[in-house]
């Protein structure tokens, strides 16, 4: 038994096993790009929504929050948040205004500090923010508390 | 210590527990803002504390597992390191830079921090776990780049061994890997896509073969069994590790607007996941069994047995109970993802790490094989405290996972994010004093250093 299975057996199935699957990996993700399209509604990134991207990632956001479902567990979930708060009916708004209160300074409260962010940059961050949450995400999340 | 230039390891070991013990400040301090919102706001802003949490985690594993190469590689290559020089300049540049990173996250708010270091040149920063500035991540990799060819060349000049090579494959992947964290498209699907390819494919891959060799190398010492036996272990848990890991990431894949064919091949994989743990818990129980030697250092010892046990707990069985896609659909994104996060890293990685230093540190500062008799008892108890202090920091954001999931995702009138975690602060109370336990802990192993050297054992 221990002959039939020597070392060399056990080195050959980690190099062969492991090629086999970067390489069934590397097909999947060419597989994946190329569906991507129909899928993360790329042409709608404006201008707005590349910086506001970078504002979100300026600010380091994520810090905090979760984007669909990925990121810190400290405050609420983003990527339905424009549908959360009203959707075409003053998602953009709401976000805006929101980030522009911060902090509430409520005595105990988790506080989101104060980003000092121009108006541009505001409608900046709702726009990715809404055209995040059009992205085909299977579903998820379950429902719009996030 | 055969090998003098082995010596090198020594300040990453000791950079390594320095970092660590300022990641479980701010793991404090952010587990007091869980419950106490304002908490040194608008000093420390919760985003700031998480920052140098999970840093502060990265980097004094990079050190240790640096340091664990430095001391390890002389050995199995039967040669001197091929730069002793070379090591101790990238020490300092590494610490620096990382310490300037920190204070710089500290100092001045993020975006300040990031105008700074040319984020609008070339845009990496504000993405969970990849926060460094650029300026950072390029020195990390100059600094990869010449750790990989002080090791490389030693190698190469040496004997060359399953473990030396299972550990360079594994150092190799983690630089390689590393370089997508400079790809930030615009598009966020895509930038989420290729950001598990660092994140996943490192703690979920290549990692798992920085952890298989030196868990090899700690149990060859340690029980002196034939190395051929050891060897063929590692082969065959690593195979499996990279089997199941690597389309394992497609459990990542499910929410991020990537196609739902992930949702199978993702939770099929995942569901495998466990096994290479599993194995690595018999592979080193039965290594302990089948002994030749009774080693003094029972500390290291039971730190490798250890790292089997809490890994195959953490990131296997706490990692299966939400991989699977209509599980995750209801998990993902709350507190079972952190309860798994802890358990996991610790368990594979920060134990890893502690085991190789219990071994390596007396042979280091020419104390023989162990430290002496009450250091080894401080130890052992540190090692107790700190693995039960995070068990139940997992049970605890466990318990605070199911209630959020319940509240916020099940119950007939799901409630707001906040209400719900307004309802669920008694298992955040309960994770911080469990957290205070942990320090305490630390703290032993730390002290464990000072330790009385009066009836060191004789060396071996």
């Amino acid at each position: 038994m221990r002959e039939r299975f020597t070392k060399s057996t056990a080195r050959n199935i980690f190099y062969g096993g492991s090629m086999f699957f970067i390489l069934l990996f590397l097909v999947l993700t060419l597989g994946t790009v190329r569906a991507l399209p129909e899928r993360d509604h790329r042409e709608n990134i404006t201008p707005a929504v590349a910086l506001g991207k970078k504002v979100w990632e300026d600010n380091n956001c994520i810090g905090c929050h979760t984007l669909l479902g990925e990121g810190a567990y400290f405050a609420p979930e983003l990527g339905n948040v424009y549908e959360r708060r009203g959707g075409d009916n003053g998602g953009k708004e709401f976000i805006k205004s929101w980030i522009a209160a911060m902090p509430t300074g409520v005595a105990g409260r988790r506080q989101m500090p104060a980003f000092n962010l121009s108006e541009e940059e505001l409608n900046a961050v709702a726009e990715f923010l809404k055209w995040t949450n059009k992205i085909d995400t299977a579903g998820w999340p379950p429902n719009i508390e996030g | 210590m055969t090998y003098p230039s082995q010596a090198v390891a020594k300040p990453y070991f000791i950079a390594a527990l320095g970092l660590f013990a300022g990641q479980i400040i701010f793991g404090l301090i952010m587990g007091l803002q869980y419950v106490i919102g304002d908490f040194l706001f608008p000093y420390i802003p919760f985003n700031v504390a998480r920052m140098v949490h999970t840093n502060l985690l990265i980097v004094w594993l990079l050190f240790g597992f640096m340091g664990a190469t430095y001391y390890l590689i002389p050995e199995e290559s039967e040669t001197e390191l091929h730069s002793p020089l070379l090591a101790r300049i990238l020490f300092w540049t590494f610490l620096v830079a990382g310490a300037l990173t920190i204070l710089g996250y500290l100092m001045v708010p993020y975006a300040a921090l990031a105008k700074a270091t040319g984020n609008d040149l070339l845009p990496t920063m504000g993405r969970e776990f990849l926060e460094q500035p650029t300026l950072t991540k390029i020195g990390i990799v100059i600094v990869a780049l010449g750790f990989l060819y002080n090791v490389g060349m030693t190698v190469l000049k040496g004997r060359k061994t399953a473990i030396s090579m299972v550990l360079l494959i594994g150092l190799l992947g983690l630089a390689l890997l590393f370089l997508f964290s400079f790809y930030n498209p615009t598009n966020l699907v895509l930038d989420k896509f290729f950001w598990w390819w660092v994140v996943h494919l490192w703690v979920e891959g290549v990692w798992e073969l920085i952890l298989g060799a030196i868990l090899a190398f700690i149990l060859i010492k340690v029980t002196g069994v034939d190395r051929e036996v050891i060897e063929k272990w590692l082969y065959v848990i690593i195979a499996m590790t990279l089997i199941t890991g690597i389309i394992g990431t497609g459990h990542h894949y499910f929410w991020i607007g990537t196609p739902e064919y992930w949702q199978w091949l993702g939770s099929i994989f995942s569901a495998l996941e466990p096994i290479p743990f599993f194995m690595m818990v018999v592979f080193a129980f039965n290594m302990i069994n089948r002994r030749r030697r009774n080693h003094p250092n029972k500390a290291a010892t039971l730190w490798a047995l250890g790292t089997a046990v809490m890994a195959f707990l953490g990131a296997g069985v706490w990692g299966f109970m939400h991989t699977l896609a209509p599980v995750n659909y209801y998990t993902h994104g709350t507190q079972i993802t952190a309860a798994h996060g802890h358990l996991a890293f610790f368990g594979a990685y920060a134990m890893i790490v502690m085991a190789i230093i219990s071994y390596a540190m007396p042979l280091l500062r020419g104390h023989g094989a162990t430290s002496g008799e009450r250091s080894q008892k401080l130890e052992i108890w540190s090692f107790w405290l700190m693995c039960g202090a995070m068990l139940c920091i997992t049970l605890f954001l466990t318990g605070a996972g199911i209630l959020q999931v319940h509240l916020q995702r099940i119950a007939e009138k799901p409630v707001g994010f906040m209400d719900g975690q307004e309802q669920i602060s008694l298992f955040y109370w309960l994770r911080e004093w469990a957290g205070v336990v942990f320090a305490i802990g630390l703290v032993l192993y730390l002290w464990s250093f000072f330790a009385d050297r009066k009836k060191i054992a004789a060396p071996v």
